[in-house]
C-alpha cells in the first residue's frame, strides 16, 4: 500500500467529530460570555457616569480577564473548553486562560523561571502579532498624516 | 423590549463569531493559539478599514469581547497617535493593549502563586 | 535461534515469574478494576508535582513486584524499562533506590515490548533475574506533548487519553508454572506520512500490521495458533484500521484486541481509548498475565506499539514513524 494510498484511507475513516453539536455549543457559549460583557459595560456605565467609553471598555476587559483567569484557576474553563471549544477560545477570557493555564502548568519549576518564564508559551504570538500590527498601521497612518 | 433586543444582537453576533473559530477548529485542527492569532488579525482588519465601528455600534460586546476588540483598540490607538507624532504613531497600539496585558499578567500571577493545576477526570 | 528475517526463538523457558499493576483513579474505573494490584486513589499520590508521582509510581511497582517473588532488590541482576518523559526521569529516578544494575529504555509506548524482548534474550543467557517495567501518566504526558492542563481546548475525535498506570513483571530462569516467554519479533520503523499528533492509531497501525504480517510469514503460523492477538495503544480506529491492513495481507485477524481500546468503558469519554507507555503494561500485568496463570488464555501474542514524536518535531512538519514488537507469551497451565 502506498503513502497516499493509506492516507486517503485513513483520511475517509477516522471518525468526524459531530459537527453541529460542536457548533451549537460554540456558538452558545460564545454568546453567552459576549452578553456577560454586555452586562457589565452596562453596569459600570450606570456606575460610573463620569468615565469615558474607553476606560469603560478597559475595565469591562480587565473584569473579563478576572473571570477568565479565575474560572482557569478553580479548575472550570478547561471544562467549558472542552465542550465549547471555539466558543470559550475566541472571546478574552480565552486569553485570560491562555495566561494563566501555563502560569499554573510550569509554577512547579519555580517562580522565575518556572511560571514567569513560560506564562507567554500560549499567548506570546498574540501580543507580538498586536505589537508588530500595531507599529505598521501606526506608520502608514503617520505617513498619511504628515503626506495628507 | 429594546434592551433584550440588543442582547439578542450581542448575543448573535459573537456566538456567530465563536462558531466559525469552531469551523476553523473542526475543519483544519487549528490550535488555540493559532485561532487567537487569526482572530486578533480580523480585528485589525476590520478596524483598519473602518468597519470595526459599524459592527460594533450593531453588537456592541459582541464584536468587542472576542480578541477581535483587542485587535481593534490597537489600531485606534495607533490612529490617535499618528496625529501626534511619529513616536505615538508606534507606541499608542502597546498603550492601549495596556489595560488587558496588565490585568492577564497580575492575574496570572496571583492565581499561578494560589492554586495548583487539576488532573482531569474525562 | 533466528526464524525468518526479524523472529528470535529462545533457546530455554524464561518464565515471567511475578507481575505487578499499578492504576490511576480513571482507569480503575474501567472494564479491569478487577485486575488490578493496587488502585491510586487520587492522581497524585501525596507527591508535589506529578512528575514525582510518576516516580514514586515506577519505585512502589518495581519494589512490589519483586517482594511478590520474596527476592530482595541485591538479587536482581538488571532492571529494564523506560517512560514517556524527555530523558526517561521517571524510570531511571526510581532506579536509584534499588542495588541494582539499571538500562534506560525508549521506543515510546512500545518500550514495555523491547524491554520484554531483550530482558528476554538476556535472561536467555547469562541473567538470572530482570525487572521490565515502564508507565505513564496523563498529566505529566498532557504536558509534554500537549498543553497545560488547565487550557481549555477541544479534544479531538480521534484523540487518545494517556493511562496514568505502571507495570511491571520480572523475567526468570527459575522453572514455575508462569507464563513463558517463547520468543518475539522485532518490528521495524514505519512511516506512512500521517502528521496528526491526534490520530496516533492510524500513524502506529502500518508499523503493526508489518510487525504482525512479519511474525506469521517467519514463524510459519497462522492467526488462530494464538488464543489472542493483543496489540498496546491503537484505540478503536487504530485497531479497525489494522484489521484492515492485515486482511489486505490475507490474515484475517478475528481474535485480535488491543490494550488501549479494552482499558476504558464505553462511559468514559477517553476518545479512542488508551495509549502511554503504561497501557499496556499495565493492561499485560493485571488481565492478560492472571487469565495466562489461570489457563484461560494458553498462547498470546502481544505487541506493544508506539508512536514515534516529539513536540518539536510534529512542529518542524515531521510526520509521525510507528513501530510494534511482537512477543509470544504461552501459558504453563
Amino acid at each position: 500500500m502506498e503513502d497516499k494510498e493509506y492516507q486517503e484511507y485513513i483520511h475517509s475513516h477516522a471518525q468526524k467529530s459531530n459537527e453541529l453539536l460542536t457548533i451549537v455549543w460554540a456558538f452558545c457559549v460564545g454568546g453567552i460570555i459576549c452578553c456577560i460583557g454586555q452586562g457589565i459595560t452596562d453596569l459600570y456605565s450606570y456606575l460610573l457616569k463620569d468615565w469615558d467609553e474607553d476606560k469603560i471598555a478597559s475595565l469591562t476587559s480587565m473584569t473579563l480577564i478576572f473571570l477568565g483567569g479565575f474560572l482557569t484557576a478553580i479548575g472550570v474553563y478547561d471544562k467549558i473548553g472542552a465542550k465549547a471549544g471555539g466558543g470559550s477560545i475566541v472571546p478574552i477570557t480565552g486569553f485570560a486562560n491562555s495566561v494563566v493555564s501555563p502560569a499554573m502548568e510550569f509554577n512547579k519549576e519555580g517562580i522565575v523561571l518556572g511560571m514567569m518564564a513560560k506564562m507567554f508559551i500560549i499567548a506570546g504570538p498574540i501580543i507580538v502579532t498586536g505589537t508588530v500590527a500595531s507599529v505598521v498601521f501606526g506608520i502608514i497612518y503617520r505617513i498619511i498624516e504628515v503626506a495628507g | 423590549m429594546s434592551i433584550f433586543l440588543d442582547y439578542l444582537k450581542v448575543f448573535s453576533i459573537g456566538g456567530l463569531i465563536c462558531t466559525i473559530a469552531q469551523i476553523l477548529i473542526n475543519r483544519t485542527k487549528m490550535s488555540s493559539a493559532r485561532i487567537l492569532v487569526l482572530f486578533l488579525l480580523i480585528g485589525i482588519f476590520l478596524e483598519g478599514v473602518g468597519l470595526f465601528s459599524y459592527i460594533k455600534d450593531f453588537a456592541g460586546a459582541g464584536i468587542t469581547v472576542p480578541i477581535t476588540g483587542f485587535g481593534s483598540t490597537l489600531i485606534k490607538g495607533a490612529k490617535e497617535g499618528a496625529k501626534i507624532g511619529l513616536l505615538e504613531a508606534v507606541t499608542y497600539g502597546f498603550r492601549n493593549m495596556a489595560s488587558g496585558l496588565t490585568a492577564a499578567i497580575f492575574f496570572g500571577f496571583l492565581f499561578a502563586l494560589i492554586f495548583k493545576s487539576h488532573s482531569k477526570k474525562a | 535461534m533466528k526464524k525468518g528475517k526479524h523472529t528470535y526463538f529462545l533457546n530455554n523457558n524464561v518464565y515471567i515469574s511475578s507481575a505487578y499493576s499499578l492504576a490511576g483513579p480513571y482507569e480503575s474505573k474501567g472494564a479491569f478494576r478487577e485486575y488490578f494490584d493496587t488502585i491510586m486513589e487520587d492522581d497524585e499520590w501525596k507527591c508535589k508535582s506529578h512528575e514525582m508521582t510518576e516516580i514514586e509510581m515506577q519505585r512502589f511497582t518495581i519494589g512490589e513486584c519483586l517482594d511478590r517473588a520474596s527476592i530482595s532488590p541485591n538479587d536482581c541482576d538488571l532492571i529494564l524499562g523506560g517512560d514517556l518523559l524527555n530523558q526517561i526521569v521517571p524510570t531511571s529516578f526510581s532506579a536509584r533506590d534499588f542495588n541494582t544494575p539499571f538500562m534506560g529504555l525508549y521506543n515510546a509506548c512500545a518500550t514495555f515490548g523491547e524491554a520484554m524482548a531483550i530482558g528476554s534474550s538476556l535472561v536467555d543467557g547469562d541473567f538470572e533475574r530482570i525487572i521490565c517495567c515502564t508507565s505513564s501518566h496523563y498529566a505529566t504526558a498532557e504536558r509534554q506533548y500537549r498543553y497545560p492542563l488547565e487550557l481549555g481546548t477541544q479534544p479531538t475525535p480521534e484523540s487518545q487519553w494517556t493511562v496514568t498506570g505502571c507495570g511491571a513483571i520480572l523475567l526468570s530462569k527459575k522453572e514455575t508454572i508462569a507464563p513463558v516467554i517463547k520468543g518475539f519479533t522485532v518490528g521495524e520503523v514505519i512511516d506512512f506520512g500521517l502528521s496528526d499528533a491526534n490520530n496516533m492509531g492510524g500513524a502506529m497501525a502500518p508499523a503493526t500490521a508489518k510487525t504482525i504480517v512479519r511474525h506469521f510469514l517467519d514463524t510459519g503460523r497462522s492467526p488462530d495458533y494464538y488464543d489472542m492477538i493483543i496489540t498496546g495503544d491503537l484505540g478503536r480506529f487504530g485497531r479497525e484500521t489494522l484489521h484492515y491492513l492485515c486482511k489486505k495481507e490475507g490474515y484475517d485477524l478475528d481474535n485480535l484486541n488491543d490494550c488501549g481500546s479494552m482499558i476504558y468503558s464505553e462511559k468514559q469519554k477517553a476518545g479512542q481509548g488508551g495509549s502511554g507507555a503504561g497501557c499496556c503494561s499495565l493492561v499485560f500485568t493485571s488481565y492478560i498475565y492472571k487469565n495466562l496463570l489461570k489457563g484461560n488464555l494458553k498462547r498470546v501474542l502481544f505487541v506493544p506499539t508506539g508512536a514515534m514524536l516529539s513536540k518539536d518535531s510534529a512542529l518542524q512538519g515531521e510526520s509521525i514513524p510507528g513501530i510494534a514488537h511482537a512477543i509470544i507469551i504461552e501459558s504453563k497451565v
